[in-house]
């Protein structure tokens, strides 16, 4: 056994340092992966007796409103939240300048990705509170009647994914100011002589240079959008009549809200959004992997 | 040395034989949880604790208190896990789950030996499933229409009776610039409380209870009766604007500044009311109006309830508990600092004139309901009040919410 080991030490030891977190990856990520597909094909409250039930939960899932509502809306978030890159990439270009106080100017507008979300979902629910918010103050004092965004099936969505840029905006903003960073001034200089300026500066010379904190900056918006949960949760509960909800939130109505007792049915919801969610992860393990290979 | 550790070794197992064989003698600690998390109920549980201790000097009680919305969810866990002596939780069909998962303990002996079925007769069907009892109640409270006796005398109106006159009600008071009713339906079950009044008004309790039963369509047209009676007064506008995006505390500020006028609510709505700065004179509780002439008036009236798990580790004293807290003494003096009413038909209603009025009403109504989202099963009570309330805001969808309804009834009871 030892000398085993002694023979083959090289190859051993990079395996024993990853072994626990390959254990940890496989046991809080890995597994729950296949239990939950597993649990999909089961009828099952949580508390007694599992019946299988073949394919019934995905059939039934092709024939629910509220889960074509639910995916629809995810689509919006998924699109809209992008808003979030160029915003930030805009916010990171204005702040990415030598002035007193910068560094102060920065950390507030990194400010909304440090709060929870939670506090966000708060603070924008009171923004658009129909009777004493501050939009709809705003709004009749310029003469427009209150518009309650949060009780409006058509406009609720947008309304929450507004409070979502907020925080999001912020992260890939500090992305970008990372990104920024490490910009080669020897390019900007030689683009400078070459009477390169603003837009076609920005767009052939920093931006090929931002390609790097562009793509994961896109990474996380992605997956921020698809995992959106706590805002539907806190400001709308999914409502009015389920209209906001997304998938995330709607397999954890169905799992375990206070009126969720379908455990098998909350799992088919997931490995609908595991499955979205896979066609991004796989592009971006498939880009990963390209890099890392030098092309 | 060894002597030493050989009497230590015999005083351990003495002790250890103790705390085995004298089990109600030295039963120890009682583990209680509870979702009684507001001031008032909060305060009648640890008087409760506190006296139940002092009549068993053996026994400490360690009670803990959750946040109402937070128990609802976190109860599956701890009756699996971990599971306290006694929780608290609901009638009706609310408790089922617990029940046909085995995980709540039938306790027709405690109801025998302490003669509940005669002091709590009342409420025993509510705790009743498989010909056992498997809780006991603790509190109840009415529903009804809570109302501003002051708008209604400055406007010369007086407490309607039927149909007609409810909505005549609703038809000065909007010529005077007041919103009939306040609701708030973001968390839906408060529109769950007009359906059931419509719905028992129109049809009758019988109706009511068979529907939550899941054995009448959603899409039968005395369901349509009760949605077009709901329809009359959506088109007179009685609702609050926007109470799809208020919890039912945010739309009782109206109410307090006299821009609405009446909310049908559940008896725990008076203290916030009483507490925003309204007094006792301007407040009033009437029963909701006949809608169908001849139908039995039957209301809403929840029950709360006590349960012990089966896997508690202290059953024994937990029953000594359950008999305690239900006693007619313990009743009366409980449901006041509760402001609600007691369960045992010996106990004293609090001296206050909701109480009074619910109470009457209460002992006069041949049906009792427990309330939608805990008569009906879990998946109907969320799909049912979210049709609620996505008709209360649009209307001329009664036809597809309906449908969608029947589609989950035949799915949720099984």
């Amino acid at each position: 056994m030892f000398a085993y080991y002694k023979a083959n030490q090289l190859k051993l030891a990079p395996w024993i340092f990853l072994a626990p977190g390959l254990i940890m990856f496989v046991l809080y990520v890995i597994m729950p992966v296949f239990q939950s597909i597993a649990i999909s094909f089961y009828a099952w409250d949580g508390l007694g007796e599992k019946e299988y039930v073949g394919m019934a939960n995905y059939v039934e899932l092709m024939d629910d409103e509220a889960f074509y509502t639910s995916l629809k809306n995810n689509i919006i978030w998924l699109v809209l939240y992008m808003l979030a890159v160029p915003a930030g990439l805009f916010m990171a270009l204005f702040l990415n300048q030598n002035v007193r106080g910068i560094r102060l100017y920065k950390s507030l507008f990194f400010f909304p990705f440090v709060i929870s979300q939670v506090v966000v979902g708060l603070v924008f629910s009171w923004f658009y509170d129909p009777s004493y918010g501050l939009m709809n103050i705003l709004l009749n004092a310029i003469g427009i009647d209150s518009i309650a965004v949060l009780a409006d099936e058509n406009l609720v969505t947008y309304g929450i994914i507004v409070a979502g840029l907020w925080p999001q905006t912020a992260y890939c903003m500090i992305l970008f100011l990372t990104g920024l960073n490490s910009v080669d001034t020897e390019q900007i200089e030689a683009a400078r002589l070459d009477n390169a300026k603003g837009w076609r500066m920005l767009w052939y010379i920093i931006l090929p240079q931002l390609k790097p904190a562009t793509f994961i900056a896109v990474v996380v918006t992605v997956i921020g959008a698809l995992r959106s949960f706590d805002l539907v949760s806190i400001m709308t509960s999914g409502g009015p009549w389920g209209s906001s909800r997304v998938l995330a939130y709607y397999m954890y109505e169905q799992a375990f809200s206070e009126y969720g007792f379908r455990m098998g049915y909350g799992a088919a919801i997931a490995v609908v959004l595991f499955l979205i969610m896979m066609v991004y992860i796989s592009g971006f393990l498939y880009k990963m992997y390209r890099d890392e290979r030098g092309h | 040395m060894k002597n030493k550790k050989m009497l230590f070794k015999k005083k351990l197992v003495t002790a250890l034989l103790a705390t085995v064989f004298s089990s109600s003698l030295f039963a120890g600690e009682l583990v209680i949880y509870t979702d009684t998390s507001d001031p008032a109920p909060r305060k009648a549980f640890e008087d409760v604790v506190k006296g139940f201790e002092a009549a068993n000097p053996d026994v400490t009680v360690k009670l803990n208190i959750m946040e109402r919305e937070g128990y609802k969810t976190s109860i599956r866990n701890f009756l699996t896990a971990d599971a306290p002596d006694i929780a608290t939780w609901y009638a009706g069909n609310r408790m089922l789950p617990y029940v046909n998962a085995g995980l709540f303990e039938p306790i027709d002996d405690v109801w025998e030996k302490h003669g509940m079925n005669e002091s709590l007769a009342s409420s025993a069907s509510s705790l009743t499933s498989d010909g056992k009892k498997w809780g006991v109640p603790f509190t109840y409270y009415q529903w009804g229409v809570y109302y501003r006796t002051d708008i209604f005398e400055a406007n010369d109106i007086s407490v309607p009776t039927n149909w007609a006159e409810f909505k005549a009600v609703g038809v000065k008071l909007k010529a005077a610039g007041i919103t009939p009713i306040t609701i708030g339906t973001k968390y839906l079950w408060t529109a769950a409380g007009v359906f059931d009044y419509l719905n028992m008004r129109t049809n009758g309790f019988e109706f009511h209870m068979a529907l939550t039963r899941g054995e009448i369509a959603w899409t039968d047209e005395r369901v349509v009766n009760t949605m077009n009676h709901w329809k009359e007064l959506l088109d007179l506008d009685f609702f609050l604007d926007n109470h799809a995006a208020y919890s039912w505390q945010e739309a009782l500020p109206p109410m307090v500044q006299g821009k609405a006028a009446m909310y049908i609510m559940g008896n725990f709505a008076v203290a916030p009311l009483l507490e925003a700065g309204l007094t006792e004179d301007q407040l009033g509780f009437f029963q909701f109006p006949e809608i169908t002439p001849g139908i039995a008036l039957a209301e809403d009236a929840p029950t709360d309830t006590l349960h012990i798990p089966a896997n508690a580790k202290n059953k024994v004293d937990a029953k000594k508990f359950l008999a305690y807290v239900t006693s007619v003494d313990v009743q009366t003096q409980m449901n006041k600092t509760l402001g609600q009413l007691p369960i045992n038909a010996g106990s004293q209603v609090a001296d206050n004139k909701y109480l009074q009025a619910g109470f009457k009403m209460l002992s006069e109504t041949k049906g009792v309901a427990q309330f939608f989202d805990r008569d009906a099963p879990a998946e109907m009570a969320k799909a049912g009040m979210e049709g609620f309330q996505e008709f209360m805001v649009k209307p001329e969808r009664l036809e597809k919410i309906l449908k969608r309804l029947e589609k989950v009834r035949k799915r949720a009871y099984k």
